[in-house]
Formats: structure tokens, C-alpha cells, sequence
């Protein structure tokens, strides 16, 4: 039988993987949050400022999710995302710099200025973007599971998807083959109440949470507060256990918020939602402040120590920001590259027929 | 003075009118509704026409695209939106095995009444997912049609008559024509008292002798601008023929404009293999061949997914100097 998984909400701090967490452990957990936030407040700042084009997704808010849930994850965990992707890409270690270049469109940025926003990549950290078409990702992320399954590798594929992406048949038929055939997808539901104007009351039909749904395909699921590093965590272990040690998906949907807009361009961000809602939940729910307090009543941390943890993350945003106006544009001819393995690598499938059409 | 209008708006005109017209007439999408529409296109429908005719959907193209092809079977006539053309992947199936064959697979006994519209263009630096133009794949399937207009005046009257229609019609709008304004008469300044534009009907948006620029959506602004260089830097008069609706296709239009210019170039969006300019131009061949001075050119936008960055996405789709230089070439 499919079930919420068990967990007494007073040990979060105390659970072995958090527990076992050293101060230097715990200060670049807090580091992570606090880059992830300057690199979106500094690429908002760069996009009014006409350096950008398209859409930015901003992730602030949310950080705890991507930090917490990746901060678990070893050699064979995959991780994909949406188009919000910001987060999980600098938590997957990627650097400022590629992040920036890429927002730019510039030569240097992670997807050769080809993504944008919404498309970063990088598999060699394990992290398979970056996906546009909402849920788009979630056969994805199966896929990855069934890799590992498929080449006897232990590991598990974190699949994040927002709590509109749950209403795409895609996402249903991936939890179906999921629970079938026993494939190690951890798909977390990032819930941050909305998918652009509409709440998740009037979007989703559901008993409990998003995340019981799961108990239709005979998959256990989780539902917990996102704002807390601790709890993320302890929550997260259970469902990465799940899929190591017995080969098995989860869903587990974790409460967060977006402070800023769905994309830079919504402006009825305080319209579908109240400027007091906002503010509450950056008063009592921050993220980053939470772990802050609990690091500074641990005497992990001082007051100074986060400054200049904050104050270094800052100029790295703004070196970043620099390097990506100092990099060049792609040349013209690279519109070519990147669309056929074989031409690329001037195989002989790809020099045989014609493969471009232009007049 | 004639009443301008922007073109999101002369949409919105054409979708009041249409609701107030037939009770049978719903507006269905993603934040169509409290939202106004992603970009402000359906701007108070809902307020003033409520829940049960202007709805938001969860985002379930499939589900709700579906839904509103079963739904036109029985009578109901919706109008879809796409927050982008390019989401009709997710809903494929429904549209082309569903919506365009359930005529045919029934002998006759069945029709759908429905529209899909919604913005299909490149150009906004939204990456390759977000920057299909699907038009020449929705023509290329017997059974719906498909419809591009350039101007505000133009989607109005285009639009109300693919809500009238009885098949399902691919109506295809641009996020950059959107704020552009054009004229559009009063209802109370028509004679018949509202905009109706047939569809298969072209539209030469400018007369010329030399060359005609033979185009749809948003390359017909390209073409007028290539047309006005043409004009004055080398004293050529280019004839610009709007399709306005892919299929149906006015053959005419096409045929009178080459035989009397005899040259042609196909000018669009889209990606040149399989494009509607690569259907226009074997029909020019097979029709025409006697009156070419030239063979028949294209321009496309560049062949390879919509590049993200905002100065090469520039490069990589039509401007009105390549096809002046096209134009060149064969003049
Ligand atoms: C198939 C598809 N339909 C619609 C969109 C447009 N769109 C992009 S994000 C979004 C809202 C998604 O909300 P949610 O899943 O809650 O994620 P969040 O933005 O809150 O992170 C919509 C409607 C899209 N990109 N793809
Ligand atoms: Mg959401």
C-alpha cells in the first residue's frame, strides 16, 4: 500500500543526516542559499537593465528546495528541472559565470548562449537542464531512472516540476511506468501555490495535497514545509532511500514560495495574490533567514561571518555579471552547430545527404 | 479620422462580438480569464461575460484541447487559446487525429467547430521551445485549416469568421504584432455593420509591376518594409501578396500577381523544408512556368532550432535586406 511517509516533525535537526552535518557543512549549505539569491537579484538588476532578452524565471524564495534535496545527493543521483532552473543549476555546482554568459546569449554561457534562461544544462554535474515545455521534464527524469536501473548503477533521478506542471498527462503516465516498473524517480513538486496568475485551488483537483495523487499509482509520497534546510532534508533522505535501496519512486511536494513575479514580465504578481501574503511569508518563511537564525543560535555562525558570506556572494554575481559583458557573442556561423551529433563531429553519417536547407 | 486599434485588441473585439453573437461561443486557455491573457489579449472578456463563457484552464492542453474537440462534435463553439503556438505539441494528438480526421473517419456525420489561436513567431528571444511556427504542418493536414494574419484589421475580421466556421481552424497571431496598431473601422462606419473577412481570400497589401513578395504573418510587415526599399534605393515596384490564410489557399491571387510580374519570392517565418513557400512555389512552377523570367526564390528564417541569443535570433529569421537582395538577384 502507497503511503505518506512517517516522520516526527520535532527531530528534523536530529535526524542522522542532519546530525551528522559539521559547522563547515552547515555554513556552505548556507553559502549555496545566499549565491543562489544574489545571482537572481543581480540577473533581475542586469534584465531591466537591457542585457538580457526573453524570459527570467526567478527562483528566490525557493532556495531551500534545490539546496536542501541536492545537498543528499551522491556520484549516481541525477538531478532535471523546469525553466526555473537558476537554483538547481548553481547548486549542481555550476559557476556564476556560465549561468550569467548564458543569460547574456553570450559564447561562454553553459548552453553556448543557445538556452537562454530556461535552458541550462550541464550533465557532467549530473544536471539535465532546463526544460521550457511544462512537465516536459518528467518523462525525462524517468528516463534518467531507468538508466541507472537499466546499467545496474544505484543511484536515483531528482525530477523537479511545479504544482501546475502536476496536471499534464505527461507527468501521469511517467508516474504509472514508475510504479510499474519499480524506477528510482524522485519527482518533487515544488509548490509555491501558484502556476503563473492561478492558485493551485483553482488548477488542480485533489484529495489532501498534490503529492497523494501518487497513492493512485501505488507510490509512497511525502509533504513537508520548505523553508527549512533541516526539514528538506530529513524528508528527502527517506525518499532517496527509497530509490537506492529498493528501487522505487516517490513523490514527495514540498510548500515554498516565489517572491517575485512567475517571469519578470508578470506584472500581476501583487494582483492574483496580496503584497501582505508576500511579505509574510519573506517575514516568517525566508529561507535563507531561517537557516541563518538557526546557524547563529547554534554559534555555527556569527552576524559577521553571514555578511561576508553575503557581501562575497554579491561581488561574485557582479563579476559574473562582468564577465558575461566581456564575453562574445557566438559567431554567426555556430546557428549551424549543436543540431546533429554527426555533423558536428564531421562523421561519415554526417557528410552524407544534405542535412541544412537553406536557400 | 480612422479609428486605430492595436492588433491584440482588434483580437478581443473579434472574440466580444462572437460572444455576444452565439451563446454557443466559449474562450477557453491558460489565465484567459482573471489573468486577461498572458499578454493582455482577452483584457476583461471575464469580467464582463463571467465564468461560464471566458475559463481558465489548468495547464492540460491534451485535456482541454480535447475537451473543446469533443465539445464542438455536440455544438459547443470554442475558441482555444495556446499561450504559445508552440505548446500544440502537447496536444497533437488531439488536433490532428481527432479535430482534422473525425470528418472524414465518420463519412461526413461529424464536424468541428472549433478555433486554436494563440501567438506563433519567433523573434522574442524565447528559445527554441517557445519559438515554433507550426503553420506549414497545420497545412499540411486535409481536414483543418489554417489562418495568419498580419494586421489589426486583418485577425479581426479573419477571427470571426473562423468562429463561424465549421471546421476546425489553426489560427496563428504573433506576440509582435500584438501591440502594433492598424485600421479598423467601426462596426457602426460598415455597411454590412461588422468586420467579416472570408478565409482563402489574399490580400495585395501593396501593387506592384516588377516582383511580387508573396508572404503571410508577420514577413508581410518584412515584405512591405523590403518593398519600400525597393522602391526608393532601386526605383523596382515590388507587389506584395498577403495570403492571410494558408489553407484555404487563394490560388488566384498568387497566379494574377506573378503573371504579371513574373518573378516571385515566397517570404515567411517558418523553416524553408516542407515550408509554405516550397508548396506556393511548385504551384507557381506547374501554373505559371510560361510567365517566370526567374525561378521562384524563398526566404525562410535560418535552418536550425530558434537560437536564445537576442542577437543572433536577429540574424537568424527574415529582415526586409535579405529579401531586397533576393530580389536583386533576380530583377
Ligand atoms: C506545455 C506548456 N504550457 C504552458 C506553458 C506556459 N507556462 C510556463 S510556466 C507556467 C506555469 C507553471 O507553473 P508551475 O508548474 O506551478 O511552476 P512555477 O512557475 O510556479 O515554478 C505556464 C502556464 C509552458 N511553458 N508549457
Ligand atoms: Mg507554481
Amino acid at each position: 500500500m502507497a503511503k505518506k511517509t512517517s516522520s516526527s516533525p520535532q527531530s528534523h535537526r536530529d535526524d542522522p543526516v542532519n546530525s551528522s552535518l559539521s559547522a563547515q557543512d552547515k555554513i556552505e549549505l548556507f553559502r549555496k542559499m545566499v549565491r543562489i539569491r544574489r545571482f537572481e537579484q543581480a540577473s533581475l538588476t542586469k534584465y531591466q537593465g537591457g542585457k538580457m532578452g526573453g524570459f527570467l524565471h526567478l527562483y528566490i524564495g525557493q532556495e531551500a528546495v534545490a539546496v536542501g534535496t541536492m545537498s543528499l545527493l551522491g556520484e549516481n543521483d541525477h538531478v532535471i528541472t523546469a525553466y526555473r532552473d537558476h537554483g538547481h543549476a548553481l547548486a549542481a555546482g555550476m559557476t556564476m559565470d556560465e549561468c550569467m554568459a548564458e543569460l547574456y546569449g553570450k559564447a561562454t554561457g553553459c548552453s553556448s548562449g543557445k538556452g537562454g534562461s530556461m535552458h541550462y544544462f550541464a550533465p557532467d554535474k549530473r544536471y539535465w537542464g532546463g526544460h521550457g515545455i511544462v512537465a516536459g521534464q518528467t518523462p525525462l527524469g524517468l528516463g534518467l531512472a531507468y538508466a541507472l536501473k537499466y546499467r545496474g548503477q544505484k543511484g536515483a533521478a531528482l525530477c523537479y516540476l511545479g504544482d501546475g506542471a502536476v496536471n499534464q498527462g505527461a507527468f501521469h503516465e511517467s508516474l504509472n511506468l514508475a510504479g510499474l516498473w519499480d524506477l528510482p524517480v524522485i519527482y518533487v513538486i515544488e509548490n509555491n501555490g501558484y502556476s503563473m496568475g492561478t492558485s493551485q485551488q483553482r488548477s488542480s483537483a485533489y484529495s489532501g495535497c498534490l503529492a497523494q495523487r501518487a497513492e493512485a499509482y501505488g507510490i509512497d509520497w511525502d509533504h513537508f514545509n520548505g523553508s527549512d534546510l533541516y526539514e528538506v532534508r530529513a524528508h528527502t533522505a527517506k525518499a532517496l532511500k527509497r530509490a537506492h535501496e529498493e528501487s522505487r519512486p516517490s513523490i514527495i511536494e514540498i510548500a515554498t514560495y516565489r517572491y517575485e513575479g512567475h517571469s519578470v514580465a508578470d506584472a500581476m504578481k501583487t494582483v492574483y495574490r496580496t503584497k501582505e501574503e508576500i511579505e509574510r511569508y519573506q517575514r516568517e518563511h525566508d529561507p535563507v533567514n531561517v537557516w541563518r537564525q538557526h546557524l547563529i543560535t547554534e554559534n555555527v555562525l556569527s552576524e559577521t561571518d553571514a555578511k561576508a558570506i553575503e557581501k562575497a556572494a554579491q561581488q561574485e554575481a557582479e563579476s559574473a555579471a562582468v564577465f558575461a559583458d566581456n564575453s562574445p557573442y557566438p559567431e554567426p556561423s555556430t546557428i549551424f552547430d549543436h543540431v546533429y551529433w554527426e555533423v558536428d563531429n564531421q562523421t561519415t553519417a554526417g557528410q552524407t545527404g544534405r542535412h541544412f536547407f537553406n536557400d | 479620422m480612422p479609428r486605430l486599434i492595436e492588433y491584440r485588441d482588434a483580437i478581443k473585439e473579434a472574440l466580444d462580438e462572437e460572444l455576444a453573437r452565439d451563446p454557443m461561443v466559449v474562450v477557453m486557455g491558460e489565465e484567459v480569464a482573471r489573468y486577461n491573457g498572458a499578454y493582455k489579449v482577452t483584457k476583461g472578456l471575464w469580467e464582463k461575460w463571467g465564468d461560464k463563457r471566458v475559463v481558465d484552464t489548468p495547464i492540460s492542453e491534451a485535456g482541454f484541447i480535447g475537451m473543446g474537440v469533443g465539445a464542438s462534435m455536440l455544438g459547443v463553439r470554442p475558441v482555444m487559446e495556446l499561450m504559445f503556438w508552440s505548446f500544440y505539441t502537447v496536444a497533437w494528438d488531439q488536433i490532428v487525429n481527432n479535430a482534422a480526421m473525425v470528418r472524414y473517419m465518420s463519412g461526413g456525420k461529424i464536424n468541428c467547430p472549433i478555433v486554436i489561436r494563440g501567438p506563433a513567431n519567433g523573434g522574442t528571444n524565447v528559445g527554441a521551445t517557445h519559438s515554433h511556427t507550426p503553420e506549414n504542418i497545420m497545412a499540411s493536414f486535409p481536414g483543418m485549416k489554417c489562418v495568419c494574419p498580419a494586421t489589426a484589421y486583418d485577425v479581426k475580421g479573419l477571427l470571426k469568421a473562423s468562429i463561424r466556421d465549421n471546421d476546425p481552424v489553426m489560427f496563428m497571431e504573433s506576440t509582435m504584432l500584438y501591440g502594433i496598431k492598424g485600421e479598423v473601422p467601426d462596426n457602426s462606419e460598415l455597411p454590412e455593420g461588422e468586420l467579416v473577412i472570408p478565409l482563402g481570400v489574399a490580400d495585395v497589401k501593396r501593387q506592384g509591376t516588377d516582383i511580387s513578395l508573396i508572404c503571410h504573418g508577420r514577413a508581410v510587415l518584412t515584405c512591405l518594409e523590403a518593398a519600400r526599399i525597393l522602391e526608393e534605393d532601386h526605383g523596382i515596384q515590388a507587389e506584395v501578396v498577403d495570403l492571410r490564410s494558408i489553407r484555404p489557399l487563394d490560388e488566384d491571387a498568387i497566379m494574377d500577381s506573378v503573371r504579371k510580374t513574373h518573378r516571385a519570392i515566397y517570404v515567411e517565418e517558418g523553416k524553408p523544408f516542407c515550408g509554405v513557400g516550397a508548396q506556393v512555389s511548385s504551384m507557381i512552377m506547374q501554373q505559371c512556368f510560361d510567365d517566370l523570367d526567374a525561378p521562384v526564390l524563398r526566404v525562410n528564417s535560418l535552418d536550425a532550432p530558434a537560437i536564445y541569443s537576442p542577437p543572433l535570433e536577429k540574424l537568424q529569421l527574415p529582415t526586409a535586406d535579405l529579401v531586397v537582395d533576393k530580389a536583386l538577384s533576380i530583377c
